[in-house]
Order: structure tokens, then C-alpha cells, then sequence
């Protein structure tokens, strides 16, 4: 039984505040009452290894320590939690917080305690209307119980809880866009530095993180830090929501310790590819990572030991790619999907990824020249991190340069054969564009 | 200081500056989009990439923008970068996506900030093939014509617009590459700064739709130095000109007065030089009955009449203007002598500016220029409405609310440069702004703190906060609690500020105001602190005229009707405005020969005997001083066919055919050139000894040769008159400056006044400014803006000023009606243009909400108000800023000549109530 | 002109933020409840409740997709365009609503019962290919299946 799904039943259903606390529910806040300071609170999530699981898998201990502390702290202080979740592929947030709402509102009492923040966001995602339904009820039933809005016992800090849901856009997920778009502004990125911890919500310190880092804080402040390191297979601490979507033989969604391969998910947990359909490729983390082949599915999958030239674990919620799906199709719609989602900011971004996604149109239909190729991979080159404002051109960049690395063949059939050779529903793509 | 290190070589720079201003700086070539000098940086359009290496033994070094990182000491960049160009090359070719194709008859052309950096960038072949994405253009009213599919998204728009500049009705809409910038709907830009939209999109999205009506490429325009005549602030301009039209006015830098911005009054008001109201040919009436024509007359024979008028005269009335030059009106006082001349203002206007020069000349507090406003910490406004008698210091104050903010910046450590962060950092926050006065407008959205009063309480609360600073500053007896304590709030606000500034004006006609702000100010100075003083007068060179000296147009009333003159002579001035009918009627009538000289046909010239057709500001060279005490030089553009002439001229000439010259020190009869002029008025006041020092004199040469009107690149010279004759005429000779009217002379630095047009090679936009300054954003290299005259000498205060006014009561039957300046509408010149006329709001009285009920009006509702003579059609609105007992009237050319402020029963006047209800 | 209980909603929504356009995203989404899509006429209302501009808050308006700035039908379908789905065959569902109701992708029906958008990722991949009819998520859509859930939308 691992820590953050054990209450999830698989039926749909979530527990009220009151089988919630029944299963060991907001005891981590006994621990507060106990005596348990803010910065104890910090240390032990330093040195449980915990790392950020939206994707990026920053050291969230290392985080924290960037938010000033002490009696001359800006005050308020913001913890937001980033329920976006719009990374194509990915789901976990949203099993966990259909699945167990009380999780998010305990670990978002846990980290505004630690770092002496009194009011927390939820920041979700417009679409996940059954989360928004269960966290309001949970927000309330907290309240009503004097989790939120009320100094915790023996304590001086009282938390305030809100939830946002967004008006759609994935940017909104990349962590200063989405402080514009709490502040009610287009979800336009901020350059960084100064970085949110400093200058954050209204120009106050804010850590955002991600749901299901917050669903860790609890265990970890429950059960210590050499438990939770415990959990895991390599040096990252802990368990990792994973999923698999694609022709697999069972779809669906794990918590496995950090380090499981991706061999064991996709044959053992999903249960093998589906019947007629051979393994090609898998994006193991959303789409802003790159292709995984065949050679690399006994890498163990984590933050810190996935082998760089490869790429990152992104957000654990892999997509995988069947030999009767064209990877130029696959691509196309990866990055149709990236120039639409563009905020429109930084020109490589909001002019190229159209480029790309036109260009690679122009593979699918057979009206594709080697030049095009060049002008493909001219673009992998520009728009890499550093280079675009923020990191949603690179990330979309991050598949379409290894497909080309991988699938080159493909790409060059489209070339040759006038067109997709896999398709004849051409049809379909016109919509997008 | 830091050093820096670019391709290999080492430069100095202030590393409070980012790379790009750093090397922008040093003449180092890295195109930008989304940075200006006056925004700051944003990092959208990843133009300015740059190598950075970490250090000499770092070969592969990293892409940065350059605008979004510090010139930090031993930084080490490469422009050269073979990757670092590739990449900025490829930023241009992305935005080409979309561009149009059209720069041969894109009306950016030729100025346009992307062809240069695409040029610059060297991208040259389009590669995508896919169909451009198009949009709708926006009617965004009189002034800017929009073509969206230009834009290149640099997002400078929104930010000038809406940051820089506070307006709120344009916004930039949808998400990724379909961004539209615009308003909401089609209809007017509301801002009162719209018109810097033109030069502050890199490419022809926003362009100056009065330009466009007569529309000529950049590079065949001729253009000269102007001051804007729109207002007192004496913003810099550049008057372009084609072919005897004045085309446009666009900003021209001056880093201690306009800086980078202009207001809309002053950038669309310049038509009235072409208007159809122009006198062009003198004008003559022979015999004494009035009624009978004035006939054309060559300028000899006006001039061989005028004279035997003016030597038969029983006493000659020289009658000044504060729109006309310096010398233009000493040549006026020299014709007619000190005693004769009058400065052609009423006796309150002149009393009104006696006291401003007191304070100045006899106080320890210096005059405050738009440079210093924008860097005040604080600042209290007493009685002016500066957003329409003075709108560009207004934008100045926009800047200055984040003066304090400032701080918090600094202790996070954040360049001031970073704009974006400065803002998230800032939020809301801004730094002390108090108004006080009559009238709402949008600024009092960024005050601190408002008061609407009476000018008289106004002055109250000025006193009050002057008694709360200093110790011997006399205190206002019987303040309300509420006054009271909003003193002190200001009084604490100013003394907690380094630079605070205090704000008074001549607008509302009270004394009292500018007493008030000066004992402010004083006290400040008082208690160590370093304040400055800002009067906004009424016009470009009210100040200017205030040095002369003179009667007011009272006097010169007085003086013909006591018989003591019999002739008038009335420089650049309708009387009708400054003074009512009736008296205005009188004056004239009496007078045996009344000569005016002016460039606009108005109710003055339609009197007059003999009218001598006067150049505008663009047809003459002359001197402005500002509110600040500044004197600023504007040159001749270009010579205006017909018998027009500059006005210090026509005085000259008559001088000589009179051969009459009153006034020694002047000499007005032996000026030849400007020179003479320039020099004859240094000479006439202690205060002007300087005014040779303004502007390089005419026999200024860089290289032996003068410095040419025409770009370089003038087109099409030998052609203009092809249709008249083959042989191209000599252009008209100038001997009145070192500028010539052609496109040959001097190519190189300049001193700043005589710097027309920005350009260098490969900067054809308003962005080459850049490479005329030294550290991008500061000062034009040896710049000269200007000379102020008025400088403190004294270190103490002198007595206070004690003569506190009783707080306003209002009347049973009485209103007390005062003026309500309007941007546009109010100033006579602009008025005649017809963007700016299109702009103009139908004549309103405000009251407030209360008085209207107590009038049994309804708001907006039309009523006619009889009143000095004269009946007026007026809409009614409620205003509740408008204090009790008063109403504003607002200052429009219906209206123009009212004499306000002044008492009113309201019950009496409004004669008829027409209940049209607006719709 | 806001109904009462959109007033209070409104009013409500602006307790969570430090300043009132703060909720310029809660108050479209709100007012969209209950009017369908966002007009000209209810963005007035709304720019004026939280003292904005039009402008202003246009131009958030239309950043975001799920802020309809043109009418909706009375039920909204997103299909689901993303990876996970695009593989397990989003097209057809699409091509069926086509067949059978005679729209394609961002229109809406003759007779205003349906529009059909696109929509990214609705994360429920794992039950690919999704879609989502107002607020209900459906997983596993084979396109036999469309007629059957469509009947609960009328
Ligand atoms: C384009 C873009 C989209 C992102 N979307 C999400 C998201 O939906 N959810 C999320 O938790 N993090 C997302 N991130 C990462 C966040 O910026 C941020 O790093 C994260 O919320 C930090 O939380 P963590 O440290 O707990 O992972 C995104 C980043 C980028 C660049
Ligand atoms: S890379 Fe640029 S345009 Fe793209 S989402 Fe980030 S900031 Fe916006
Ligand atoms: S000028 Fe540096 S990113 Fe635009």
C-alpha cells in the first residue's frame, strides 16, 4: 500500500472529511500542535528528497528555502496549488483530488504552515468540473471543522483556502502564468528572476506546487523523512502517480516507487500492448518529453538518474506510440496542439510552433520537401530553453526533435511517397489547423 | 561604473543599465523590438540576443537577451556571434511570417523601425509558404489610422498606452498567434497621448492619419526645430513640410523637457498652418469709414501707408501677445516704445505672472522642468487641471507615482530597468500624489488623495500644509477637521519625499493658489528639504511676455480712451478672447487706424485697417520661454508664399519706413537678421542678458558649410516645378539661421537645437534618438535644451505670503463660474486644425448635482445662458466634483471670450431651459 | 444588467481575491453559467461590476478558450483532440456528430441544441477517446455509442 492512493477506491467515489480522519485524515497537523515548528516542517521535506511532480521535479525543500521567513517577512505569504493539469497524456492530479480532496486541503495547510503562508489558491483547471465539486465540499467540511480559517490548537497560524477554477488554457499551468491568471490577468508568463517565492500573487512571496507534491507533505510530516526515501528505488524520495494511455491492453493509473522501469508499467501494470499492435515509442511524461524507444524501457524512471541525452521524466504519465500510428500524425497533432496553447508573448513561440505545426501539415498531405525537414529541425535549434520566454516551445520542441532523431525514416516516406502512408483520413487533420 | 566586455573589446558602462541600452550606448548595433528607453524591458520579442560567455576560457557560451540582463562588471557578450546573428535573423524571419509584403507603398516606409532591423539582421528570403493570416482595421477617430496586419505583436502599444501613458481603452485581445491590438469596438483612442502611438510602434500598425491626408515619404520632407505653441510647456517638436504645406509635427527629444512624448493637442494641433483662414496678402482699408472693403495691397505700398498712418498718429498702442516670439514682441515694444506697449493680456493674467516671476526671482525654490516632475517623490497639485492645460506634465506625473515604489524595487533587488518585474513587484502601489482643485478627470484615478474646493479653498489647504511643514509658515485659521487632517496627511507626505513638487497654475485666476504653493515650497525649503515649484501659465510664451513687462490690455483700453493714443497696434492677439465684447468693441472703434498682424483671419482682424499677414511658429524663427523659465529657439521651416511675413519683420520694416525707433536699446529699425533680433533682446531685460545663448547664432558652420533642411535622401527635387519650368529655382536664400533649405551642407553631430530630423545609417526610424545620446535614454550628446532664465539666487525665504483667503461661502442667488480648460478647444491655434476641431466637446456648464436641482435643471439638458452680452447654447452636466455654488464653464471656441472667473446669478441667466434630453 | 443571484455570485467571488478584478475569471465563467456565452451587452455588465473597462476585460475574455464570446448552442460538446485520444480514434466521434447531426467542429445545430468544440486533453486519457458534454465527462466513446449518451441532451 503505498501512501497517496490508499484510500482512492477505483469506483469513482471519495471520502467525506469524516472517513477521511477515521483513516488517519489531517493527523499530520497534530504534529504542529505538538510543537512541530515552520522550519522543522521545512528540514524534513529537504531531507525526504521530495521533488516537484509537475513535471520539472525541482527539490521542492530547495524551493522553499528561496521564501523569507521570519518577523520581517513581506506578509501574506501565498501557497498556490497548481491543479492545471492540461499536459496532454496526463491525469494524476486528477485521480487524486477526485479520489481523496481532503489529501490536497491537509498538504496545502501543511506547506503554509511551513512557510508561514496564510492563504492558499487551488488553481484548477476549468475542466474538472467532479474535483471542483468534491475540493469545494472538502474546503467547506475543513472549515466547518476548524482545519481552515481558524488558528490550528496550540498554534498561532490560521490558513484561508480557495479555489480557483481556470478558464482553460494550458499555459496557465507554467507557474507565473498562472499567478497573472490568478490575478485575473491573461496567463501571460513573468520572466524570472525575481521568481515567485520572492515576488509572486500581488507581488507577494508565493510558492506554487504542484497537487500531487502536496500530497505528499502529510506522510512525510507523519511518517519522516528516511520512510519516505524509503519508498523509493533510487535517490529521489518517495512514490510517483504513473499512467499509461495508449493501445495498451489495461489504460489506467499506479502509484509505483520512484525507480520502477518503464518495461514493468507498460508490460506488467498496463498489461502489454494491445492485440495487433507492436510497442514503437513512448512519451514517458506528457508531451513536453521526449520519445522513449525500445532501448530505453528498463531505465528506472525518476527526476535525478533519468540519463539527460534521453530526456526527463516530465509529469509520469506516459503515452504510448503503437507501430500503426504514424509518428509524423502523432507530432502534427503534438504540436498543433502547442501553437494553439501558445500565450502569444515571445515571437519564436507564437510565430515558429504555427510554422511547425503548418509544416509538419504539409508532411501529412504529401506536400513536403527536404527543405522542410531543415526548416523542421531549424526550429528544434531555436526554440530551446533560454531562447523562448518560457519553457512551453522547448517543451513542445522536446518530442518533435527526437521523433526526428527516431523516426527520421518516416518522415522522409511522407517525402517521397507524397504522403502519409499509414492514412487515409486525411480528413481529420484539416480540422485542426 | 562597470566594464563589460562586447566581441572581445572592453567598454565601459553603468551597470545599472542592461546590455542592450549598454551597447545601444556605445554605438554598438543589436535590433530590439519590444524595449524602449522610456518603458524598460519586457523580453517578448527575443529580437536582442546576444552571446554570453562566462568567462574567457567559455567557448560555447549561451543565447541571452540582451535587454533582460545587467551590464554586471566582466560580463562577456559577443553580437558577432555567428549563432547568436543566425538566431536574431531567424526572430526577423518569424515575424515576416505574417507581415505584409508591401514596404514600397507601406506609408511606414523609409522610417520603419522593422525594415531597419530587419536590414539590420540581414534576413532576406521568406521561406514559409503558408497563406499570411489577415485583420480588421479598427476607425480609431481623427488622429491614428490602423492597419493590424502590420503588427509584429512587440506588445509596445498596450504598454505605452496603458502603462506609460493611462489610458484604458485599447488592450490587446485573443491568444497566440491571433493577437489583435485595439479597441473594443471602432471609435476614438481616448488618451490624451495617443498620438505617440505613431512613433512607438516599430511599424505601421498606428500612423498619423492628419499625415496620411497629405502624405509624403519621410525622406523628402524638410524639416526645422519647433516649440510647440499649443500650451506653456514648450514641448520640443520637429515641422516637417513638402511643397508649402506643413505635412506633420512629430516629437523632437529634449531630455529636461519632453523627452521621448508628446500630447495629442501638440502633435495634431499644427494644421491651422495650412488652413484656409491663413491671411496670405496684406490688407488695406484707405479712408476712415469702416464699413467700406480692405483691398490687397504689394507689401511696399502696405508697408509706405502703414507708415505714414503710424507717423501721423497721435500716440501709438503696441499691443504684445503671449503666442507671439520674444522678439516678435520686442519688436513691437521697440517700435512703439516701453511705455506704449502693453502685453495684451488682462490685468488679473498679468498680475497672476507678476507674482509667479516674484516667487522665482526673489525665492530659494527653483522652477521645476517636465524631467524634474517625472522624478519628483511627491507631489501636490494646487487648483490646475493638468490633463487639459497641460497634458504632457500630467504624463510626467504618471511616472512620477512610481518614484517611491521605487524602493521597494531597490531592496528586492530588482533592476529598474526590469519592467515587467517592477510591476509585479509594484502592483498598486504609488508613490504621493495629492490634487486639489475644481474639476474631476481621469488622473484623480492615481491620486493619493483629492479635494474638490473652491480655488479658494484650494489655497486654504495650501496654506494649511505650508503652516504644517514650517513653523513660521502662517497657519489657516478655522479649517475643518477634515481639511485639517488631509493637510497634514500631504505636509507628512511631502516632508517624507526627497524631491516633492508643488503644482500651481494661473487656470482658475486665483492668487491666493500660487501664494499657497509658493509658502509650500518655501517651508520644505526650509526644512532642508529640496523642493521645486511648477506654475502652468497660460500660454507658450506667457513667461516670455511676463520678462518684458508691460501694461495690461486694460491699460491699453484706458489709454485710447483717454485719448492718449490713437493708434493700435495688436501683434498675434484676437482681443476677443481676452476681453469681453463690449470693451473690445469700444477700444477699436475708438481708434483711428487699428493695424493688426497676425497669420489667422479672427474677430480682432475683421476690424482692423491695415493687416499685415504674419508667419506661423513653422514660417519663422523666434524664441519661446516656458513655464519653467526656459528659452527655447524654434527655426523657420520652410518660406510661405505671398506677402506673409515673420512679425519681428513687418516691425522692423515698419520701424524704418516710420523711421521711427522709440526705444534705444532695441534699435528695432536696424534689424537685418534674426541675429539683430536675438541680439536686440538680449539686450531689452537683465533676465534675457543669455538668449544668445540658446541656439548657435546665423553665422554658425560646422565645415564651412551651414546645415541642411532636406534629408539626404530627398527625392525629386529637380521635378516639383517641372510643370512650370525646366530649370530647377535656387532655393530661398536664409540668412536669419546656419540652417539652409536644401539638401546639401554640413552631414554630421550637430548641437542639439539644430538637430531637425533623428537618422543615422541604418536607423531611419524615431529610434535613431538612440544614437544621439550617450547613454541611451539620457541626454543627446552636448545637448543644449534650452537656457533657463530664472534661476534662485536667493537661499532664504522671503516673507511669507500671508494674505490667507476666507473660505468660499457660496451665494444665495450667485454662482461663482469658473473656466474648464479643454485639451482640446481651449487653445486658439490648435483649434483651426481640423483633427483637433473634430475632437472639440460641445460647450457644458458642470454644477453640482445639488445647484442643478436647486436651478430645477436637469443634467444634460440644453439650456442658453445670457451672460456678458452674448447669449450661449450650453449643455448642463451634474458634476460632483464641481464645488457648491460654483459652475465650470468650459473654455471652447463657442465660448471663447467669456471673462471668467466671475459671479453669475444663474437664476438670471439661464433664460430658456430647452429639456432636450441627450440620448 | 446582472440578475440578482449573478450579483451575488459576483460578490461572492470577490471575497477570494485582494482586489476586485481579481475575479474578472470566476465573473465570466459565473455569468456564463447563466447566460450560455459571454455577449457584448454581458461584458459590459461584468466590466462594470468589477470597475473595468471593456477593454480590459476583453482582453481576458478572449485569452481564454473556455469563455465563449460567441452564442453556444444549449449543450456544448468538447471532443477531445489530444494525443491519447487522437490515437485511439477522436476522429470518429467527430465524423459521427458530423454524420448525425450535421456539424462539424465550432458550429452549432440548426435548432441551438448542440455545439460541438474542440477541447485539449480533458485528462482522462486512460479512458481514451473522451469527450465531455457540458460538465459530464464520457470515457471510451465508440462512435455507436454517441447516439445514446446525445439523448440525455435535449
Ligand atoms: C508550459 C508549462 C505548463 C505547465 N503545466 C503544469 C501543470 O499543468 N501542472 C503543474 O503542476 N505544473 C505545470 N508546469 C510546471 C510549473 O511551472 C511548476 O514548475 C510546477 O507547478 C511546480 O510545482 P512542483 O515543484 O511541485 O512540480 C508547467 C510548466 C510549463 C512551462
Ligand atoms: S514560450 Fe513565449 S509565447 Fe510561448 S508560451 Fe512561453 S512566453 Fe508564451
Ligand atoms: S528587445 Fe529584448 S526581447 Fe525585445
Amino acid at each position: 500500500m503505498y501512501p497517496l492512493t490508499q484510500y482512492i477506491s477505483r469506483d469513482g467515489t471519495s471520502r467525506l472529511l469524516r472517513e477521511y480522519v477515521k483513516g488517519g485524515g489531517y493527523r499530520s497537523l497534530q504534529r504542529l500542535t505538538a510543537g512541530m515548528a515552520p522550519k522543522d516542517v521545512q528540514r524534513l521535506v529537504g531531507e525526504s528528497g521530495l521533488r516537484g511532480r509537475g513535471g520539472g521535479g525541482f527539490p521542492t525543500g530547495t524551493k522553499w528555502s528561496f521564501v523569507p521567513m521570519g518577523p520581517n517577512a513581506p506578509k501574506p505569504k501565498y501557497i498556490v496549488a497548481n491543479g492545471d493539469e492540461m499536459e496532454p497524456g496526463t491525469f494524476k492530479d486528477r485521480i487524486l483530488m477526485e479520489g481523496d480532496p481532503h489529501g490536497l486541503v491537509e498538504g496545502m495547510i501543511m506547506a503554509g504552515y511551513a512557510l508561514d503562508a496564510e492563504v492558499g489558491y487551488i488553481f484548477l483547471r476549468g475542466e474538472y468540473h467532479l474535483s471542483a465539486q468534491r475540493l469545494n465540499q472538502a474546503i467547506a467540511e475543513a472549515y466547518a471543522a476548524g482545519y481552515l480559517g481558524k488558528p490550528l490548537p496550540g498554534t498561532t497560524f490560521r490558513f484561508d483556502l480557495h479555489l480557483h477554477s481556470s478558464a482553460g488554457r494550458y499555459i496557465c499551468g507554467e507557474e507565473t502564468a498562472l499567478i497573472n491568471a490568478l490575478e485575473g490577468k491573461r496567463a501571460v508568463p513573468r520572466a524570472k528572476p525575481p521568481f515567485p517565492q520572492t515576488v509572486g500573487l500581488w507581488g507577494q512571496p508565493t510558492v506554487v506546487q504542484n497537487i500531487e507534491t502536496l500530497y505528499n507533505l502529510p506522510h512525510i510530516v507523519n511518517h519522516g523523512a528516511a520512510w519516505y526515501r524509503s519508498l523509493s528505488r533510487t535517490q529521489d524520495g518517495g512514490t510517483k502517480m504513473f499512467g499509461v494511455s495508449g493501445r495498451v491492453i489495461r489504460p489506467g493509473w499506479w502509484e509505483l516507487p520512484l525507480g520502477t522501469t518503464a518495461r514493468e508499467l507498460l508490460e506488467q501494470h498496463a498489461g502489454g500492448m494491445a492485440e495487433g499492435v507492436r510497442f514503437r515509442g513512448l512519451l514517458p511524461g506528457g508531451i513536453s518529453t521526449a520519445f522513449m524507444i525500445e532501448e530505453h524501457l528498463d531505465f528506472p524512471l525518476d527526476f535525478s538518474s533519468f540519463p539527460q541525452e534521453v530526456g526527463r521524466l516530465g509529469t509520469g504519465t506516459m503515452i504510448i506510440m503503437d507501430d500503426r500510428t504514424c509518428p509524423v500524425g502523432f507530432v502534427l497533432n503534438l504540436e498543433k496542439f502547442f501553437a494553439r496553447e501558445s500565450c502569444g508573448w515571445c515571437t519564436p513561440c507564437r510565430e515558429g510552433l504555427p510554422w511547425v505545426a503548418k509544416l509538419l501539415m504539409a508532411f501529412e498531405e504529401g506536400r513536403a520537401t527536404s527543405d522542410d525537414l531543415s526548416l523542421l529541425e531549424m526550429h528544434t535549434k531555436w526554440l530551446a530553453p533560454g531562447h523562448t520566454f518560457c519553457g512551453l516551445a522547448p517543451g513542445a520542441m522536446a518530442p518533435l526533435q527526437s521523433a526526428l532523431k527516431y523516426f527520421r525514416e518516416d518522415f522522409e516516406r511522407h517525402i517521397t511517397t507524397g504522403g502519409c502512408p499509414w492514412s487515409t483520413k486525411s480528413a481529420q487533420l484539416r480540422v485542426l489547423v | 561604473m562597470a566594464n563589460i566586455i562586447v566581441d572581445n573589446k572592453s567598454y565601459a558602462v553603468d551597470e545599472r543599465q542592461n546590455l542592450l541600452a549598454a551597447c545601444l550606448g556605445h554605438g554598438l548595433n543589436v535590433p530590439y523590438f519590444c524595449w524602449h528607453p522610456a518603458m524598460g524591458s519586457v523580453g517578448a520579442c527575443r529580437q536582442c540576443a546576444v552571446k554570453q560567455f562566462k568567462d574567457d576560457k567559455d567557448q560555447s557560451g549561451r543565447l541571452v537577451m540582451s535587454c533582460m540582463t545587467p551590464a554586471a562588471n566582466g560580463t562577456r557578450i559577443s553580437i558577432d556571434d555567428p549563432e547568436a546573428k543566425a538566431f536574431r535573423a531567424s526572430v526577423i524571419e518569424w515575424l515576416m511570417v505574417n507581415h505584409p509584403h508591401d514596404c514600397p507603398v507601406c506609408d511606414e516606409g523609409g522610417e520603419c523601425h522593422l525594415q531597419d532591423m530587419t536590414v539590420m539582421t540581414g534576413h532576406v528570403y521568406r521561406r514559409s509558404r503558408f497563406p499570411k493570416r489577415t485583420h480588421r482595421n479598427q476607425a480609431l477617430g481623427p488622429f491614428i489610422r490602423h492597419e493590424m496586419n502590420r503588427c509584429i505583436q512587440c506588445y509596445r502599444c498596450v504598454r505605452f498606452y496603458r502603462d506609460y501613458a493611462g489610458g484604458r481603452d485599447l488592450n490587446v485581445f485573443g491568444a497566440h498567434d491571433a493577437l489583435y491590438f485595439g479597441r473594443e469596438q471602432d471609435g476614438t483612442l481616448e488618451n490624451e497621448f495617443s498620438g505617440n502611438l505613431v512613433e512607438i510602434c516599430p511599424t505601421g500598425v498606428f500612423t498619423d492619419k492628419t499625415f496620411f491626408h497629405h502624405y509624403t515619404r519621410k525622406w523628402d520632407l524638410q524639416s526645422a526645430q519647433s516649440i510647440c505653441p499649443h500650451c506653456s510647456l514648450g514641448c520640443n517638436t520637429t515641422a516637417s513640410e513638402r511643397s508649402g504645406t506643413l505635412r506633420r509635427m512629430t516629437n523632437r527629444f529634449n531630455s529636461q523637457v519632453n523627452g521621448y512624448f508628446l500630447c495629442d493637442r501638440g502633435r495634431f494641433g499644427y494644421e491651422y498652418v495650412n488652413s484656409e483662414y491663413r491671411i496670405k496678402h496684406p490688407l488695406v482699408r484707405s479712408g476712415t469709414d469702416r464699413t467700406k472693403p480692405r483691398m490687397p495691397e504689394d507689401v511696399s505700398r502696405t508697408l509706405e501707408f502703414a507708415a505714414d498712418r503710424l507717423r501721423k498718429a497721435c500716440g501709438i498702442v503696441g499691443i504684445g501677445s503671449p503666442r507671439a516670439s520674444l522678439e516678435a514682441n520686442v519688436a513691437l515694444r521697440g517700435l512703439v516704445g516701453p511705455q506704449q506697449f502693453y502685453q495684451g493680456i488682462d490685468e488679473q493674467e498679468r498680475q497672476l505672472l507678476f507674482t509667479i516671476l516674484n516667487v522665482f526671482r526673489t525665492g530659494p525654490v527653483p522652477s521645476a522642468s517636465l524631467h524634474d516632475a517625472e522624478q519628483a517623490d511627491a507631489v501636490l497639485v494646487l487648483g490646475p487641471d493638468l490633463l487639459n492645460e497641460a497634458p504632457r506634465l500630467a504624463l510626467a506625473l504618471l511616472q512620477s507615482i512610481r518614484q517611491q515604489p521605487m524602493e521597494r524595487v531597490d531592496e528586492l533587488k530588482i533592476p529598474q530597468w526590469d519592467e515587467a518585474a517592477v510591476r509585479n513587484a509594484v502592483q498598486n502601489r504609488r508613490g504621493p500624489l495629492f490634487m486639489a482643485g475644481h474639476r474631476q478627470t481621469w488622473l484623480h484615478e492615481y491620486t493619493t488623495d483629492h479635494y474638490f474646493a473652491a480655488p479658494d479653498d484650494v489655497a486654504r489647504l495650501g496654506f494649511a500644509v505650508a503652516g504644517s511643514i514650517g513653523p513660521e509658515a502662517p497657519t489657516v485659521p478655522d479649517l475643518s477637521s477634515d481639511v485639517r487632517d488631509l493637510a497634514q496627511r500631504i505636509a507628512d507626505a511631502l516632508m517624507h519625499a526627497q524631491r516633492p513638487l508643488i503644482i500651481a497654475g494661473t487656470g482658475s485666476g486665483s492668487q491666493a493658489t500660487l501664494e499657497a504653493a509658493a509658502n509650500v515650497a518655501w517651508a520644505l525649503h526650509q526644512q532642508g528639504k529640496h523642493p521645486r515649484l511648477n506654475f502652468v501659465l497660460p500660454e507658450a510664451n506667457s513667461a516670455g511676455l511676463a520678462l518684458l513687462g508691460g501694461g495690461s490690455l486694460n491699460d491699453a483700453f484706458d489709454a485710447i480712451r483717454q485719448g492718449k493714443a490713437d493708434t493700435v497696434i495688436v501683434l498675434e492677439n484676437d482681443l476677443y478672447r481676452r476681453a469681453d465684447q463690449a470693451n473690445v468693441n469700444a477700444f477699436l472703434d475708438k481708434a483711428q487706424t487699428v493695424m493688426v498682424i497676425d497669420s489667422l483671419e479672427h474677430r480682432t482682424t475683421a476690424h482692423a485697417d491695415v493687416i499685415l499677414p504674419a508667419a506661423t511658429g513653422p514660417e519663422s524663427n523666434g524664441t519661446f520661454v516656458n513655464q519653467e523659465g526656459r528659452a527655447q529657439r524654434f527655426y523657420q521651416v520652410f518660406v510661405q508664399n505671398g506677402g506673409v511675413k515673420e512679425s519681428w519683420r513687418w516691425l522692423s520694416d515698419l520701424a524704418r519706413a516710420t523711421s521711427q525707433d522709440v526705444e534705444r536699446e532695441s534699435r528695432v529699425a536696424t534689424w537685418r537678421t534674426f541675429d539683430d533680433a536675438v541680439s536686440a533682446t538680449a539686450m531689452v531685460a537683465p533676465e534675457l542678458a543669455r538668449m544668445g545663448e540658446v541656439a548657435p547664432s546665423a553665422s554658425f558652420r560646422l565645415v564651412g558649410q551651414k546645415i541642411p533642411r532636406q534629408s539626404e535622401r530627398c527625392s525629386g527635387r529637380t521635378s516639383l516645378v517641372s510643370h512650370l519650368t525646366m530649370h530647377e529655382p535656387p532655393p530661398p536664400a536664409d540668412q536669419d539661421s546656419p540652417l539652409a533649405f536644401t539638401m546639401e551642407g554640413y552631414r554630421g553631430p550637430l548641437p542639439s537645437p539644430l538637430i531637425s530630423q533623428f537618422w543615422t545609417p541604418g536607423w531611419n526610424s524615431i529610434q535613431a534618438v538612440n544614437t544621439y545620446q550617450n547613454e541611451v535614454g539620457g541626454p543627446l550628446r552636448d545637448e543644449m535644451p534650452g537656457v533657463r532664465l530664472l534661476e534662485p539666487v536667493a537661499t532664504k525665504a522671503p516673507a511669507w505670503f500671508t494674505s490667507i483667503p476666507h473660505a468660499f461661502q457660496p451665494a444665495s442667488r450667485q454662482w461663482l463660474l469658473l473656466p474648464l480648460s479643454a485639451v482640446f478647444g481651449s487653445d486658439e491655434l490648435s483649434n483651426r486644425s481640423p483633427a483637433i476641431a473634430e475632437r472639440i466637446a460641445k460647450p457644458f456648464l458642470s454644477l453640482h448635482p445639488s445647484d442643478g436641482a436647486r436651478l430645477s435643471l436637469e443634467n444634460h439638458s440644453t439650456i442658453d445662458l445670457a451672460w456678458q452680452g452674448t447669449t450661449y447654447s450650453l449643455a448642463v452636466h451634474f458634476e460632483p466634483s464641481t464645488p457648491v455654488g460654483m459652475g465650470g464653464l468650459s473654455l471652447v471656441p463657442e465660448v471663447s471670450g467669456v471673462r471668467v472667473p466671475a459671479w453669475i446669478d444663474l437664476f438670471e441667466a439661464i433664460k430658456t431651459e430647452r429639456k432636450r434630453r441627450a440620448a | 444588467m446582472l440578475s440578482d443571484i449573478e450579483r451575488r455570485e459576483l460578490e461572492e467571488a470577490v471575497q477570494h481575491y485582494s482586489e476586485k478584478r481579481g475575479a474578472a475569471i470566476d465573473a465570466l465563467l459565473t455569468v456564463q453559467r447563466h447566460r450560455r456565452w459571454i455577449s457584448d451587452e454581458s461584458l459590459l455588465d461584468i466590466a462594470q461590476f468589477l470597475e473595468m473597462t471593456a477593454e480590459d476585460l476583453d482582453s481576458i475574455a478572449t485569452f481564454y478558450n473556455l469563455v465563449f464570446r460567441k452564442p453556444v448552442g444549449r449543450h456544448v460538446a468538447f471532443v477531445c483532440d489530444s494525443i491519447s485520444c487522437w490515437i485511439m480514434g477522436c476522429e470518429q466521434i467527430r465524423e459521427q456528430l458530423k454524420k448525425h447531426y450535421d456539424i462539424d467542429v465550432g458550429q452549432t445545430t440548426r435548432d441551438g441544441r448542440l455545439t460541438v468544440l474542440p477541447i485539449a486533453c480533458l485528462g482522462h486519457c486512460e479512458r481514451a477517446p473522451a469527450m465531455m458534454i457540458d460538465q459530464d465527462v464520457y470515457g471510451e466513446v465508440a462512435p455507436d455509442k454517441i447516439d445514446i449518451i446525445m439523448n440525455k441532451y435535449k
